[in-house]
């Protein structure tokens, strides 16, 4: 066995070499509203992958009834203040079912987010290959991935999506989603990547790089890619949220996630019927989506400010 | 430039013909026979059959594709007999549910989204692009902080629960509106736009919201860019180098959202219509997708993508126009 070297003696003063990488770590973390999304998104995802302990933890699965938590004789309502708060409910319980809030909110968050993560990774790997590929080759290239672009994107994609989610009959609903969403999803980057592609591509720096000899691959990674990586990640900003926006809307249009499966958009749906007797049920599940979407546009912002290196520089 | 015009027209009708193609093959393979629930329940096998010869679906598919396209363009006769049916030019075919013209139950429709979608388009660019500016303008003053802040909040809300807010807020609590009820606008301009007011509001925060985001941090791009810089260095007044040369090339990627979203809002906010209860297209979509209503589906599918195409085709040409250096 030989024995590690040690670490080359340095001159005390010089701190280890930083990475561009641990840099962008370093100034991400010294900001307030990075720390507290990266807890919120941390939480989130957290309540997601451990639902079944949480709610085992509550005592109640999502699709259990309690009528003893609802006043027969007041439509339904819950017992007890702010929709049903009590110690058997610590969220209060839904209107007329009496079905834990808490139980239904976990299991929802990991049905919406296991469905937005998935589609966006979809979306913004096509999206980025596809708005550069036809950016810079143009020609052809363009010309079929402009059609294709064209054509996915003229599909009004909500109201294709509705009608595709309410057609289906059995097939795995959440897969379904996750791959509709994703399908109608990646034209929108790739037009921005693309766009951005054609200006940066007659800029002098990619010139000279060719002029210098530069593959176009080489071009591709080094020069167009970083330019783009700043609209990527913005545009990424808005397509996480987005894609909890959409699932939401699916669900809330009972297109979605079949009941008693509970999501955040089918929870919205059914709370909306009772925003005037019982506000807390409609608070809870939209607090949920709204923190959630705020934290990683929150995140995503600033991502985009460090890692982007022409904003950066502005 | 010309030649790219054409070429994008013909592009055009090519996509147009493709999403018909698609969504007539998805929506018509379905396993249900609407000439049985046409015929009710005592229905004898020979009128059956004329119905289903009148609907066209004892034809092959690609047979009823060719009628259909035939149909748009010129009119068609469906069915033959006594059952026969005309139908005039641009034939979308005929509702199942109740037998009117699919283009006529557009047409109907079309003027309660289109008044939706334009208002609130108006409010959500003169909210969302003056906040981007200013705030890039001043960025890093407490102005841009709060006016970033409120965006991101607002981006963070789905529209139908800015919608209960506002519904809550200022019809149950204030007082202040009527509940949206749609009155057209030649009838009664005033009360158009009163009733409308709540759900332009409520598409708007949500994209004023991102269009403020956007514009700001492109707009941030753009005034770092040299030729601002050579711009301000001739002495140029900082409105003239703002307005002039930032914000046209500035408002390129806003340019391409906005082509989107409004052809996609044109025909029919589903979400938006169902929740205030407006008559539009997204309420008629929504009601022939639980009737299985296809000659609808298909009739409203077609037309939110001619609206979706027809804008994204100006937002091109536009491109070339508002940024110099966009080429053909």
């Amino acid at each position: 066995m030989t024995t590690t070297t040690p670490p080359a003696p340095s001159a005390p003063s010089a701190a280890p070499a930083a990475g561009p990488w641990r840099l962008a770590r370093a100034e991400l973390l010294r900001r307030t509203s990075v720390r507290i999304s990266l807890v919120v998104v941390a939480l989130f995802l957290l309540m997601a992958a451990g639902a079944p302990l949480l709610s085992a933890l509550g005592g109640w699965s999502p699709e259990e009834f309690d009528k003893t938590a609802v006043d027969p004789y007041l439509g339904g309502s819950p017992i007890g203040p702010l929709g049903g708060v009590s110690a058997d409910h610590w969220l209060g319980v839904e209107p007329v079912t009496g079905r834990d809030l808490i139980a239904r909110v976990v299991h929802g968050a990991q049905v919406s987010l296991f469905i937005a993560l998935t589609a966006t990774a979809i979306v913004v790997v096509a999206g980025t290959a596809a708005g550069v590929a036809a950016g810079y080759f143009g020609g052809r290239t363009d010309a079929v991935l402009s059609r294709l672009m064209d054509l996915t994107m003229s599909f009004p994609s909500l109201i294709f999506m509705i009608a595709m989610m309410s057609v289906a009959r059995d097939v795995n609903r959440i897969a379904l989603m996750t791959a509709v969403i994703g399908l109608f999803g990646w034209p929108g980057i790739a037009r921005v990547v693309r766009g951005q592609t054609l200006s940066l591509k007659h800029r002098e720096y990619v010139d000279a790089a060719r002029v210098g000899g530069a593959g176009p691959w080489r071009i591709l990674t080094r020069d167009i890619l970083p330019g783009v990586a700043g609209p990527v990640i913005a545009y990424t900003t808005l397509i996480v949220p987005g894609m909890i926006a959409t699932e939401a809307a699916l669900s809330y249009l009972g297109v979605g996630v079949r009941p008693p499966t509970p999501s955040w958009g089918q929870m919205i749906a059914e709370s909306v019927a009772f925003y005037d007797t019982d506000p807390m049920y409609f608070v809870i599940p939209s607090t949920c989506l709204f923190l959630t979407v705020l934290a990683f546009t929150l995140l995503g912002d600033a991502l985009r400010d460090v890692l982007d290196p022409r904003s950066g520089r502005a | 430039m010309i030649l790219y015009t054409a070429r994008r027209l013909l592009g055009v009708a090519g996509v147009l013909l493709a999403i018909a193609a698609v969504t007539f093959t998805v929506f018509y393979v379905l396993p249900s026979d609407p000439a049985a629930a046409a015929c009710g329940k005592s229905c004898s096998a020979d009128r059956l059959e004329a119905i289903r010869a009148q609907m066209g679906l004892d034809q092959p598919l690609w047979r009823q594709f060719a009628d259909f396209v035939t149909g748009v363009f010129t009119g068609r006769t469906m069915g033959s007999g006594q059952y026969a049916l005309h139908c005039d030019f641009p034939c979308l075919g005929y509702s199942y549910e109740n037998s009117e013209a699919v283009w006529d139950l557009l047409m109907d429709r079309l003027p309660v989204s289109a008044s939706l979608a334009l208002g609130a388009a108006v409010l959500w660019l003169l909210l969302g692009l003056s906040a981007g500016v200013t705030a890039a303008l001043r960025k890093d003053t407490l102005t841009d902080r709060a006016l970033m802040v409120g965006a991101v909040a607002a981006a963070s809300m789905p529209v139908y629960f800015t919608s209960m807010m506002l519904i809550y807020g200022l019809i149950r609590v204030a007082g202040l509106l009527p509940y949206p009820q749609y009155v057209p606008f030649a009838e009664d301009p005033g009360h158009w736009a009163s009733n409308l007011l709540l759900p332009w509001l409520a598409l708007a925060v949500l994209y004023a919201a991102m269009y403020a985001r956007q514009s700001r941090s492109s707009m941030i791009e753009t005034l770092a860019e040299p030729y601002i810089r050579t711009a301000r260095a001739k002495g140029l007044p900082r409105r003239t180098v703002v307005v002039k040369h930032a914000l046209r090339a500035g408002m390129t990627p806003v340019l391409t959202i906005f082509g989107m979203d409004l052809g996609g809002l044109l025909a029919g906010a589903v979400i938006t219509e169902s929740i205030f209860g407006l008559p539009g297209i997204g309420r008629l979509f929504y009601g022939a997708l639980s009737t299985g209503d296809q000659p609808v589906i298909l009739g409203v599918t077609l037309l939110a993508a001619t609206f979706i195409v027809v804008a994204n085709l100006a937002v091109d040409l536009l491109y070339a126009v508002v940024d110099p250096r966009v080429r053909f």
